[in-house]
């Protein structure tokens, strides 16, 4: 990769009043990709569905799956049958704070992006759906979308050309299970939002039984870049196997949190020391939760050496998810910390699956009893026997993003928890 | 029952509703904004707000309160006018959040539901707002952030919100990468 240090940044560029249409198309050679997809000969649909595969944009809302093979995986278009992109704006994974900065800053990049991928899908429209807490965001985005709609580059007959793309927002109203695909399309479809059961999965049957692609819409705001720069110019950024700029959202015990955008790969020492300018109040630094609340901590010695790309990360048993990374200095109580993020997913468990239902409510009880100091070692064994009988048993992945964090965290501080269960002294029979 | 509220849209609020509807290819998907319009309309979803979502969109009510009870920001209760979100959740658990929300409740001599001595705000913990890196945080009644909290910012706020002030939109900056040469 090239030097981070030198790295001009493209999504989250130092342009003043970029989310103006204006200051979008003449400083951002804005709309310009979305004008060449649609009158250039050229851009015919599948070759902008293989330019975006072969940039291999790794999708941004935790998965990591390229979003161009995504793309490919939609049967051939059926006349009369409607076809739809669900664009993720959901953002609720604890951790990530990546989305609302390119809602505030670069909405029309999502916009783009979005018309680009139903251009290259032949979808009739697209439903960008955020979290009801973002309100003041979705503001922001509705403006630019009018801008958009004003200049004719949304709606009937984009550009001149013929093609007819919708695209609307959907105001969420707080439940983090709508960031699940499934779960999304169902909130839009104004029902009770329970994950479905796959397969079918959505590119066969999806919002309002038709073809649908779901995309995070970071991941679609990669798009306009890749069809204007190339996917070579893309893949020349960052972690050969995962390329492309990232928002990495860095928060917690640093001195200076916040959103960076960097290449992807990027060294997480350089990170915390360099970019977010090192541990608050000169203390040590105890654990990194790298992407997002559901994936597997480190502990301070396992970092060295590793960057922000799934690959480095696997060998340490954790996953890149959003790269919202959570710095935790040597002060943090790991059993405080573990029990609020499973008040999280109890709260936030739909309640359809029982292991999910249950189990969640039972990490909850059992951390609680240990915080206290009454729990027992017997109650640890407990927790890890919860997480066998949760992940993979459920209709989506929210069980298992319950279970990561309480499997690993006890398992990489097992002292900690240890430290504060009851001493087993029963006396022995006689 | 001296101001009993009258459930009904106005004809521009229908419009409204109309215009969420014409989105979607079927009008049940309209059941999320026109819930939004009710609750700003009455202040809180109750069954007959939610009875009138339902006549309008031509919905059961099962389906329309099955919705509306699944998410936290629709008010299924008579709440006071200001309600104070305060994060507790992930990196605002080990940067002071819950410290803040036990600093508003002082303030405002919350209740066991949160609601303040003079009715006026309320307040509850929230889950991850998605302003991690400006922890710890709150949101003002399904609206606007506040960033960074201190007991001084908290103050301000709840000033603010006994006079009926808004509270402006703050935008965080962007990181500049030009501090880290060397």
């Amino acid at each position: 990769m090239g030097d981070w240090r030198t790295y001009q940044k493209n999504l989250l560029p130092d342009i003043p009043n970029f989310h103006k249409i204006e200051v979008y198309e003449k400083e951002g050679k804005g709309y310009q990709a979305l004008r060449a997809v649609l009158t250039d000969p050229k851009w015919d649909r599948k070759t902008v569905v293989n330019e975006v595969k072969d940039a291999n944009i790794r999708g941004r809302g935790g998965a990591g799956f390229n979003a161009g093979l995504k793309w490919s995986f939609m049967p051939p278009k059926q006349e009369g049958l409607p076809r739809y992109l669900a664009c993720n704006g959901d953002e609720s994974e604890p951790g990530t704070c990546k989305d609302r900065r390119l809602f505030e800053y670069n909405p029309h990049t999502i916009i783009e992006g979005a018309i680009i991928a139903c251009y290259a899908m032949e979808m009739d429209a697209a439903y960008i759906y955020i979290r009801g807490e973002y309100a003041d965001w979705i503001d922001i985005m509705q403006n630019a979308l009018d801008e958009a709609y004003a200049k004719g580059y949304a709606g009937k007959n984009i550009m001149g050309s013929g093609v007819d793309i919708g695209v609307y927002l959907h105001k969420g109203a707080g439940a983090y299970i709508c960031g699940e695909e499934t779960s999304l399309m169902e909130s839009l479809e104004g029902k009770r939002p329970y994950p479905r059961s796959k397969p079918p999965f959505p590119a066969q049957v999806g919002l309002w039984g038709k073809p649908t692609t779901i995309n995070n819409v970071e991941t679609l705001g990669h798009v306009p870049y890749v069809i204007r720069n190339g996917s070579e110019w893309y893949k020349s950024i960052g972690a050969a196997n995962q390329p492309g700029p990232m928002l990495y959202g860095i928060s917690g015990h640093v001195n200076r949190p916040g959103v960076y955008e960097f290449p992807s790969g990027m060294l997480i020492t350089d990170l915390i020391y360099t970019v977010a300018g090192g541990i608050k109040g000169g203390k040590k630094l105890k654990a990194v939760v790298p992407g997002g609340s559901s994936v597997p901590v480190l502990t301070a010695e396992m970092i060295e050496g590793i960057t922000m790309d799934a690959d480095s990360l696997r060998t340490r048993g954790t996953l890149l998810g959003t790269a919202g990374m959570c710095v935790l200095d040597e002060t943090t109580d790991m059993v405080k910390f573990l029990l609020r993020v499973s008040k999280f997913y109890d709260h936030e468990s739909c309640g359809q699956c029982t292991p999910c239902r249950e189990g969640t409510g039972w990490l909850v009880k059992i951390l609680k009893k240990i915080d206290s100091g009454q729990g027992t070692m017997r109650d640890l064994d407990m927790l890890i026997s919860l997480c066998d009988n949760m992940e993979g048993k459920t209709v989506c992945a929210l069980a298992d993003a319950a279970a990561w964090p309480v499997r690993n965290t006890l398992t990489r501080f097992r002292s900690e928890f240890e430290a504060k269960v009851k001493q087993s002294t029963f006396a022995m029979a006689r | 029952m001296a101001d009993t509220p009258v459930f009904e849209f106005s004809p521009a609020e229908i419009q409204e509703i109309q215009r969420h509807v014409a989105k979607y290819p079927e009008s049940r998907s309209a059941v999320m904004p026109a819930l939004w319009l009710a609750q700003e309309k009455f202040g809180w979803l109750s069954p007959e707000a939610m009875q009138l979502v339902a006549t309008t969109l031509d919905l059961p009510y099962s389906h329309v309160y099955g919705v509306a009870s699944f998410y936290t920001m629709y008010f299924k209760e008579k709440v006071p006018k200001h309600l104070i979100e305060v994060c507790t959740c992930f990196t605002c658990s080990v940067t002071g959040g819950p410290e803040m929300l036990d600093y508003v409740k002082e303030k405002i001599g919350a209740d066991a539901k949160g609601i303040g001595k003079d009715g006026k705000i309320w307040c509850r913990a929230a889950e991850c707002l998605g302003a991690c890196d400006t922890a710890p945080v709150a949101q003002i009644t399904n609206r606007r952030y506040v960033h960074n909290l201190t007991e001084e910012a908290v103050d301000e706020l709840i000033e603010r919100l006994n006079k009926d002030e808004e509270i402006p939109f703050s935008s965080i900056p962007l990181k500049n990468q030009a501090n880290f040469e060397s």
